[in-house]
């Protein structure tokens, strides 16, 4: 890696995910440990999978927030389809269609009557999230078929749980689509200037469609991981987990204005992030001063370049909004 | 007809396009629930709008200026906490400097955000999300897992929220209510007659063209930010007199209630535009909504969320709708 490549946002990031993890490994021993590494990875498992997603949303410059009450549907439907006697490969197939429906259904607001995506979706949280509790009203239910809750739980291939293998499938298929395929420079492209990508012949509808299908899609297939995870589903599943994964997203370096960032980026974000927690429980922090490290990491991540390049350019004139 | 909407300009017509799905809701519920007119549902849709329009006003200021406010839900719990938790220990303040304490630690929250904004140069939606979690657990350290209840605070404050200035018929004018509509209306006549006031509506719809006009963007950013905090401030106040037992958890989920009430009054989520008028009604609309949907007797409470969603959904739909072809209607006739 040469320093030009350093001085970027990946390099900024990478560095500190090296620094995490060597005052983890300093700080707490058993933090090297195989099965501590996966835990890492398992107790956000769910979050992790659907901040792939948003990403690509996000470089076309939208915003997703219906994804946790999505997940939330999604687990709920689930309960209640294998509770009246449904079979549960079939009930996870009607689910993930499910959470593609409702992926399509922002779309039409947000691709075909130009709502704002951050509005359109905002109505969906609430409503997706209504619809889960007039499922479950006040109930739990966890009578879930054994291998559904040890898919959630236990090792799937050697000591590696199902949800990681389906989080570095996403990682790598989406990393392809968004770096190396056509339809990868369409999202870039529409999140630069979605006008001019219209007159360039770009089918910017179509491309939105697509990827809040797949939003909605994958967003569903977590809330099942995460019924899996816990053995039960409550109407509330998930809730609140939208700000944890954009979170993530824009700590990885994408742009909240669209046209910029990376999957490589996200991941390491994912990773710095994932780490610190791991790291802080380990050390007997409580989650609430882990959030907020997560969000101060968040503020001085983008305010520390910023105010270095500001430094770097005070002696010239600038004009930047 | 359409000479008539010409005399009118768009942002007009979407308020009366907005009032009139709010008369749509209302008759319709009206239909549903029996009794749906008198002066209880009424209160009871008033008290509840008191707390979240402070916010939403807030919230207008800073989406005109081409910014979000996440943090505003946490900044109403640490008003509303550390209030309450000093009055349990000075209960003789003077209640003009309980409202006075409520906005300054609202304003100093919100100008946390502002300088991270205007002067750091870092998103508002980052700065905002980041707060959102360091405000809530500041008030989560700092409470130690006690709660504030009503028997720790004064005599006025539990008293406060059924403090009525007038009377009509047996609609009271609770002083709550009053406190919400005059922060409306000041701020209405400020966003609407003010000079300083339309550098907001320029920094929020060309930022580059309002540095180069010479206006301070970046103060104006700043101000708009103190101004979100310090009603925010004043909602938390509010809450707190309202409910009197206080959590770590107050005012959570405000910052979606907030931005949903702004959207749906019409305010442009991308920037420049937008009224107080149309917050106020868009307010009322949610609200309404909300305490309605609990009073229908055909669906279960578990219907609430599903159905507001829906309706938002709905609203704003509509309002986008009959907006753009009111807009359409006087590009013809010109």
């Amino acid at each position: 890696m040469t320093l030009e490549k350093l001085k970027s946002w990946e390099g900024l990031l990478l560095i500190i995910l090296i620094l995490t993890i060597l005052a983890n490994a300093t700080l707490a021993p058993q933090f090297l440990t195989l099965q501590n590494q996966i835990n890492l990875f398992q107790l956000s498992i769910e979050k992790i999978i659907v901040a792939l997603a948003m990403t690509l949303i996000i470089i076309n410059a939208e915003i997703d927030l219906s994804v946790a009450s999505i997940m939330g549907l999604a687990a709920c439907t689930f309960g209640v389809l294998v509770e009246n006697g449904t079979p549960a490969g079939f009930a996870i197939l009607f689910c993930i269609l499910l959470g593609a429906l409702a992926g399509a259904f922002n779309a039409l607001w947000i691709a075909y009557f130009h709502i704002p995506s951050l509005v359109v979706t905002l109505a969906m949280l609430i409503m997706y999230r209504g619809i889960a509790r007039v499922l479950l009203e006040d109930r739990g239910i966890n009578g879930f078929p054994q291998w559904f809750g040890d898919l959630g739980q236990k090792a799937f291939f050697g000591p590696f749980p199902l949800g990681l293998f389906i989080f570095f499938l996403f990682l790598i298929v989406l990393g392809v689509v968004l770096h190396r395929t056509g339809f990868g420079r369409e999202v870039f492209v529409i999140g630069t200037n979605a006008e001019v990508a219209r007159f360039s012949g770009v089918r910017v509808s179509r491309v939105k469609t697509i990827l809040f299908v797949v939003s909605g899609a994958v967003s569903a297939l977590a809330g099942l991981l995460y019924a899996g995870r816990l053995a039960s589903v409550r109407g509330d599943a998930a809730a609140g987990f939208e700000l944890d994964i954009i979170t993530m997203v824009l700590l990885g370096g994408v742009s909240v204005f669209g046209g910029r960032g990376t999957i490589i980026g996200v991941l390491f974000s994912i990773l710095i992030v994932l780490n610190l927690r791991n790291g802080m429980a380990l050390m007997n922090i409580t989650g609430h001063i882990q959030t907020a490290v997560i969000g101060l990491l968040l503020i001085i991540s983008v305010l520390g370049p910023n105010l270095a390049e500001r430094v770097r350019f005070s002696g010239r004139v600038k004009t930047t909004i | 007809m359409i000479k008539f909407f010409r005399e009118f300009h768009p942002h007009t017509l979407r308020i009366i396009a907005l009032a009139i799905v709010l008369m749509l809701t209302i008759l319709f519920f009206a239909s549903q629930i029996d009794g749906y007119f008198s002066p209880r549902m009424l209160n009871r849709i008033a008290t509840s709008v008191a707390v979240i329009l402070p916010i939403a006003i807030g919230q207008a200021m800073v989406v005109i200026s081409r910014n979000i406010d996440l943090s505003v839900g946490s900044i109403v719990g640490i008003s509303a906490y550390l209030i309450g938790d000093y009055l349990g220990t000075h209960p003789d303040i003077h209640p003009v400097i309980v409202v006075g304490m409520a906005l300054a630690l609202g304003s100093l929250c919100g100008a946390i955000n502002g300088a991270l904004v205007a002067y750091g140069r870092v998103p508002s939606i980052i700065v905002t999300l980041g707060t959102l979690a360091l405000f809530r657990t500041y008030l989560v350290e700092y409470s130690g897992a006690r709660s504030i209840t009503t028997s720790g605070l004064p005599e006025w404050l539990v008293d406060l929220p059924q403090r009525t200035i007038f009377s009509i018929g047996s609609f009271d004018m609770r002083l709550t209510v009053a406190m919400s509509l005059v922060a409306a209306i000041v701020f209405w006549v400020a966003l609407s007659r003010l000079r300083v006031a339309r550098k907001l509506y320029a920094v929020g719809s060309n930022p580059d063209a309002a540095i180069i006009a010479g206006i301070n963007s970046s103060l104006v950013v700043f101000v708009s930010f103190v101004l979100s905090g310090m009603l925010a401030g004043l909602a938390g106040f509010m809450f707190l007199a309202k409910f009197g037992n206080i959590t770590v958890v107050a005012g959570l989920g405000f910052e979606l209630k907030s931005v949903a009430a702004v959207v749906v009054g019409g305010v442009n989520i991308f920037g420049g535009s937008g009224s107080i008028i149309g917050v106020v009604i868009g307010t009322v609309l949610v609200d309404t909504i909300d305490n309605s949907l609990t009073r229908w007797a055909i669906v279960s409470e578990f219907w609430r969320e599903a159905l507001l969603g829906m309706l938002i959904m709905i609203a704003v739909a509509t309002d986008t709708f009959m907006a753009r072809s009111f807009g359409r209607m006087k590009g013809k006739t010109k």
